[in-house]
């Protein structure tokens, strides 16, 4: 009797950290689910630039995606779409579009997904527009 | 009527439960690798690696070229975007290997353990034509490759890095178009 009160206990635990761990998910779900960080994700991902050449711009960003080591799966020039991969024992997809803001600035936005999740960790886009910005020779002003 | 046991014969369970519910927790969200969106040494090698320019203006006909010479070399052509001067095809094989499939048999024979064997390979080549002023165009490839083995887990999933490999493909494009492939 008195070797299975510290089973019972470590049985209790195991199965109160198993309880956790599907909240965990579920709570990640919820937090895309509230408009207040939907906009903070936005803001992460997204950079304006001033230029109003739509082609030209996506150009740069395959070349960026390349230099990066990420292989391009799909583009779309008149959605302004492209969609990257990048396998180094991980997956790392981006898709980035590109559309015009006004008459003279584009709007790019970078959605990042590491294996599963998706990527919530501002360095990263912070990291590419650094590179795409380089490349582009403008700079990557934040959405108002 | 049992006491209860004192505190020290309890404590090592609660170590460990929490030891487990921290593991548990911290799978829930991985960081991606620093270097994963950072441009390195590497970057340039790897683009004059994977880049020839060509005396040209005819992007179309470039593009076309790339697209037959991928054919000849069994690739299926997946995607495709002229105006973005992209094409995406990819390349299934069967890489079961007869040597490799009875020392997987034999050494599972051995061990009591069944061990898998290399079994599929996926490769996706990506192309990209980039016009440089109005007299060139550049051509970059990137090669990827994914394998699976008999018990259909993936055991590998990187960026091809052999230079021989685009040699080769710059070579028959270069045939194949008559011009000379010069590199970056």
């Amino acid at each position: 009797m008195k070797r299975l009160r510290p089973c019972l206990l470590l049985l209790c635990a195991l199965i109160v950290g198993t309880l956790l761990l599907g909240g965990c998910a579920q709570r990640q779900r919820e937090i895309f689910e509230t408009s207040e960080s939907q906009l903070a994700l936005r803001s992460m991902q997204t950079r304006v630039f001033d230029t109003d050449d739509k082609n030209t711009m996506l150009r740069t960003v395959i070349a960026t995606l390349q230099d990066l080591g990420f292989v391009v799966n799909e583009a779309d020039a008149d959605l302004g779409t492209v969609t990257a991969t990048k396998r180094s024992g991980y997956a790392l997809k981006v898709t980035v579009s590109v559309r015009p803001k006004g008459k003279t600035q584009m709007i790019v936005r970078a959605s990042a997904q590491y294996n599963i999740y998706i990527v919530e960790d501002p360095e990263p886009y912070q990291k590419f527009f650094a590179a795409l910005s380089k490349a582009a020779f403008l700079e990557a002003n934040q959405i108002e | 009527m049992n006491t209860i046991n004192t505190p020290k014969r309890t404590v090592w369970p609660v170590w460990l439960a929490l030891l487990v519910l921290t593991t548990l927790l911290a799978g829930c969200a991985p960081t991606i690798p620093n270097d994963a969106m950072t441009l390195t040494e590497d970057s340039l090698q790897e683009r004059q690696m994977q880049t020839r320019t060509f005396e040209t203006s005819d992007e179309a006909t470039l593009l076309s070229a790339s697209a037959a010479v991928l054919q000849d070399l069994g690739y299926l052509i997946e995607d495709s975007e002229t105006k973005c001067g992209l094409i995406v095809t990819s390349r299934d094989r069967d890489v079961t290997d007869a040597g490799e499939v009875l020392a997987a048999v034999l050494l599972g024979a051995l061990s009591g353990v069944p061990v898998p064997w290399d079994e599929h390979q996926r490769v996706i080549a990506s192309l990209v034509t980039r016009p440089i002023g109005d007299e060139k165009i550049a051509v970059r490839i990137t090669f990827q490759h994914m394998v699976w083995n008999s018990s259909k887990q993936l055991v590998r999933n990187e960026t091809i890095n052999d230079p021989e490999i685009y040699q080769e493909f710059f070579s028959k494009l270069s045939k194949s178009v008559f011009l000379t492939a010069h590199d970056l």
